[in-house]
């Protein structure tokens, strides 16, 4: 086990924010029980103010949350010096192996978070609160995910042996290897850049069809997630190669350091936003027939989907520059 | 939107003028919060510039060490080992090194002699490190003369100061010729402390080392990589046995913040009641709560981390000096050279402002939910 | 402007606990839009809960309050909370102005949640103080002002967000009889402006002034001639 204050903080996280969740899922599942809202008794009204407390409880811990995992990403890359073959995050990811399984917990709790604060935010604005039972379920499959986050981050960090030698971004994500890892960097830059650019127009589409019809708001969501998987996909393959203006090197943490002028955080963070705030809309999208939220969601969603598609016009933007900017020219790999 | 940010500029307005209402009880939680912060920045801030500080001085030193081993200790090294290695692929230069340790009784510290490459010496001139210069009084041209093993006294003319840049190793440091380093420690010609090999590609290291260790069964190599990576884990290690110390004085410091943001006073509950009577909802009472807190943390903060930069690089963090940085009995006295990355600013965060937050999250919320009819009453 | 309802409102408090108390049981009253009406009785008749079920700052435990077509019961605080801040301006017993705030401030203090525009914010705050003669009396704090200063002060505060309805819950106890003679003149102007002004009190320079449209009488929760609604 390694001890320093970076990993210190994020096991106090960790423990803290699946503290709170526990907490907020208590107090929502007694507000599900007793919950009437056409009583005016004192119970209905002692219900009414939890769930403010559950509400701050919640959004608080996702913001930790955020922070958290650009602390994962930050001190992974910082340590990775303590670890032998490890140059970058990939490394110390590899050490052992709940590496990985953390950093994609972490992002799954940060979209479900968006997701619940989105439903909380559409339900405050009705006068029934016609979601309470939704959310405060929905908290109920949060919190496994909370659980199981502190859990692997918990073995992972117990796991981090100075001694062991790990394999870092140069041989995982190399094409000839083996793994998803090896499956992303194989991928011709070809054909991720097709994929990017079609899954992008799409994502574009199907947004500007909903601001100008206010139909399909799932469609925006799906290709949205969908581009997002292709994003991470084209920045292994092909984006990263052109920052680091070396045709073979594909890591997606290397991108975040100083040396390449933190370029992976302009990446990044409009894409996270952008699909955070996709997510969002998606999941508000059916509840437009109920009948306390036909005027709230689709206004709702219009602003989400609007702010959504200028960050992911960023994300293009930002990798466009990339590319475009780089030294690196790759005529004849792929085009 | 824009009334959105309005209204959150009216509650900041509002917040503020009610912490500058209470001054006393304010000014207690922040002296307190301050403190917390300094003590945290201040050891991650010194543990920190001490590791870059070892990080530029190793970035000039070899890439390869190779020492003798005899029956498990380091020996010396003859000089022939250079050719018997023979040429190994990505070296691209080898040498062999002279230095050692000498224990002056006159002020009881060690220092370390060495024979440099990069200057000439004639054979009784010495350049001496500052922290010698200081604790022996010379200067320039003046003598120092040290016993040697063979009982016979030695006098070294003082010809340079070495600079302080980086005294944190440069202190203890006395450059002798060869010559006189041979006659002093009584070490035959043709015989090294350790050989150093340089080698530019750093993936090629590891081949390189394995290969000395076959050609010379009688050496162990070290590597730069190593030593750096043990620097690291031992700075960090300190550094996370100090804030384990410390959790205890954080756990302190969250129970006086949930004690302070429950015990409101009669006249700051009179106040809330106020506000949601005359149409100040729940969750604007939160939210004003909250900028109070965000204010609070954002003072303590920068004022404790400011400390902390000037204890640390300014006054050469006097506080704890002695237990962080255990060198020898000659402390280097230097400018550390300031320091500050966003990973450390988020550590501290968590440190303070997180358990901050969490601990007054409930009693805000008590406060927050008070009866908006309660004025009538 | 429609009237406000109530209908078989009722108010328990402690439910379901020992010391359980009905301090509103069972009331229907309608009140008309653009007239002053008084709640009269002794304390503990019920006058100030009802006062405050009428004005969204707590819930009837059973029973209906509407206006017009729009619920104002059953509402969750939230929304209690946003027709209260536009609808209704309270002027409270104790004035209940906050220290260490300047009477500018004070007045202001309603309108934040808003987040209206500051300087639009202000110049109504102050066209609203010289109407009510402390426009010299802006930037002092209000621990300085004489009682009929600060009883002015809370009127202002109340008319800030522009209510339709006016409540005042005996805002003559604190004041002599020169000063509450003045308040019924104030109430008086602020009717003929068209506001709906809601007393209680038990002061009969109150319910005897002849700006009182209506008297209600109340006793132990309920209406004492109930042949007046």
């Amino acid at each position: 086990m390694l001890l320093n204050p970076a990993i210190l903080a994020l096991s106090i996280v960790s423990f803290v924010v699946a503290c709170m969740m526990l907490l907020a899922t208590g107090f929502g599942l007694q507000v599900v029980r007793h919950w009437d809202i056409g009583s005016g008794s004192e119970l209905q009204l002692t219900m009414e103010r939890r769930t403010y407390l559950i509400s701050t409880l919640v959004a608080f811990s996702f913001m930790a949350e955020l922070v958290a995992l650009l602390l994962f990403i930050y001190n992974a890359e910082q340590i990775s010096s303590q670890f032998v073959g490890a140059m970058c995050a990939t490394g110390v990811l590899n050490v052992d192996p709940y590496g990985w399984p953390t950093l994609y917990l972490k992002i799954a709790i940060f979209f479900s978070g968006a997701v619940w604060l989105t439903l909380n935010h559409v339900d405050n604005k009705a006068r029934d609160y016609p979601l309470v039972r939704v959310k405060y379920g929905l908290l109920l499959l949060i919190l496994p995910l909370v659980i199981a986050e502190l859990v692997l981050q918990t073995r992972y960090f117990l796991g981090m042996d100075p001694d062991i030698i790990t394999s870092c971004c140069g041989s995982l994500f190399t094409p000839e290897g083996q793994g998803v890892a090896a499956e992303l960097s194989g991928v011709e830059p070809g054909t991720a850049m097709l994929l990017l650019t079609v899954s992008g127009a799409a994502a574009l589409l199907t947004g500007g069809w909903y601001l100008f019809q206010r139909k399909s708001g799932i469609a925006f969501a799906v290709t949205s997630l969908t581009t997002f998987l292709i994003a991470l996909l084209a920045i292994v393959s092909c984006v990263a190669l052109y920052i680091y203006e070396h045709p073979h090197h594909h890591c997606p943490f290397c991108i975040l350091k100083e040396g390449h002028d933190f370029m992976g955080y302009y990446l990044y963070i409009p894409l996270f936003i952008a699909t955070a705030m996709a997510l969002g809309a998606g999941a508000i999208a059916p509840l437009r027939n109920i009948t306390s939220l036909k005027e709230i969601i689709p206004a709702e969603s219009r602003q989400l989907i609007g702010v959504s598609m200028l960050f992911m016009l960023l994300f293009y933007l930002v990798a466009a520059y990339a590319i475009l900017g780089s030294n690196l020219t790759m005529v004849e790999v792929w085009w | 939107m824009k009334a959105f940010i309005r209204k959150q500029r009216y509650l900041i307005d509002f917040t503020l003028s009610s912490l500058l209402r209470r001054p006393g009880k304010n000014l207690g939680l922040l002296v307190v919060y301050s403190l917390i912060v300094f003590l945290l920045a201040s050891v991650m801030l010194f543990t920190h510039a001490l590791r870059s500080e070892a990080r530029l001085v190793l970035a000039d030193s070899p890439e390869i060490i190779l020492q003798r081993m005899v029956a498990g200790r380091h020996d010396l090294i003859p000089g022939s080992y250079l050719e018997k290695m023979g040429r190994i692929r990505g070296v691209i230069g080898k040498h062999g090194r002279l230095w050692g340790y000498f224990y002056d009784p006159a002020v009881q510290a060690n220092y370390t002699l060495m024979v440099p490459r990069d200057r000439q010496l004639a054979e009784d001139e010495a350049v001496i490190g500052a922290a010698i210069a200081r604790t022996r009084g010379v200067s320039r041209g003046d003598f120092l003369t040290f016993r040697s093993t063979d009982g016979n006294a030695y006098s070294f003319r003082v010809s340079a100061i070495l600079a302080s840049d980086s005294e944190l190793v440069s202190a203890d440091l006395i450059l002798v010729s060869e010559q006189r380093f041979r006659t002093f420690f009584g070490i035959p010609e043709g015989y090294y402390t350790d050989l150093v090999l340089n080698v530019r590609n750093p993936k090629e290291l590891r081949k390189v080392a394995e290969k000395l260790t076959l050609r010379l069964p009688d050496t162990r190599p070290i590597l730069r990589d190593e030593i750096l990576r043990t620097y690291d884990a031992i700075f960090n290690w300190r550094q996370g046995i100090v804030f384990v110390l410390l959790t205890g004085t954080i756990l302190a410091f969250v129970i006086f913040a949930w004690d302070k943001a429950s015990g409101l006073s009669a006249e700051e509950r009179r106040e809330i009641g106020i506000l949601k009577a005359i149409g100040w909802e729940t969750s604007d009472v939160i939210r004003m709560k909250f900028w109070e807190g965000a204010i609070i943390s954002l003072s303590a903060f920068l004022l404790g981390y400011l400390t902390a930069y000037g204890h640390v690089f300014y006054a050469n963090a006097g506080l704890f000096e002695p237990v962080l940085k255990g060198w020898s009995v000659l402390y280097p006295e230097f400018r550390l050279t300031p320091f500050i990355d966003g990973l450390q600013l988020a550590t501290l965060f968590f440190f303070t402002v997180f358990p901050y937050t969490v601990a007054t999250i409930v009693p805000i919320w008590r406060a927050a939910i008070t009866d908006p009819d309660t004025v009538m009453r | 402007m429609e009237p406000i309802q109530l209908h078989q409102v009722k108010k328990a408090f402690n439910q379901g606990r020992p010391n359980e108390f009905w301090a509103i049981r069972g009331v229907d009253l309608t009140i008309q839009p653009h007239r002053a009406t008084v709640l009269k009785g002794p304390s503990g008749s019920g006058k100030t809960t009802l006062l405050s079920m009428i004005g969204c700052l707590s819930r009837p435990t059973s029973g209906r309050i509407t206006r017009g077509e729009q619920l104002l019961s059953g509402l969750p605080e939230r929304f209690m909370t946003e027709i209260r801040r536009r609808t209704f301006g309270f002027i409270f017993q104790q004035f209940n102005l906050i220290k260490g705030l300047s009477v500018l401030e004070n007045v202001m203090l309603p309108a934040y949640p808003l987040g209206p525009d500051h300087a639009q914010l202000s110049r109504s705050a102050l066209e609203l103080l010289h109407q009510f003669g402390l426009g010299t009396k802006a930037e002092s704090r209000v621990e300085w002002l004489s009682g009929g200063e600060a009883q002015r002060t809370a009127i202002c505060r109340a008319l800030i967000n522009d209510p339709e309805i006016l409540i005042a819950d005996e805002p003559t106890a604190n004041l002599d009889s020169r000063l509450s003679r003045e308040f019924m003149a104030i109430v008086d102007g602020l009717k003929q402006t068209g506001k709906t002004i809601l007393l209680t009190s038990h002061d009969p320079v109150v319910f005897d002034s002849p700006v009182v449209d209506r008297v209600v009488e109340m006793s132990d929760g309920q209406i004492m001639d109930p042949s007046c609604c």
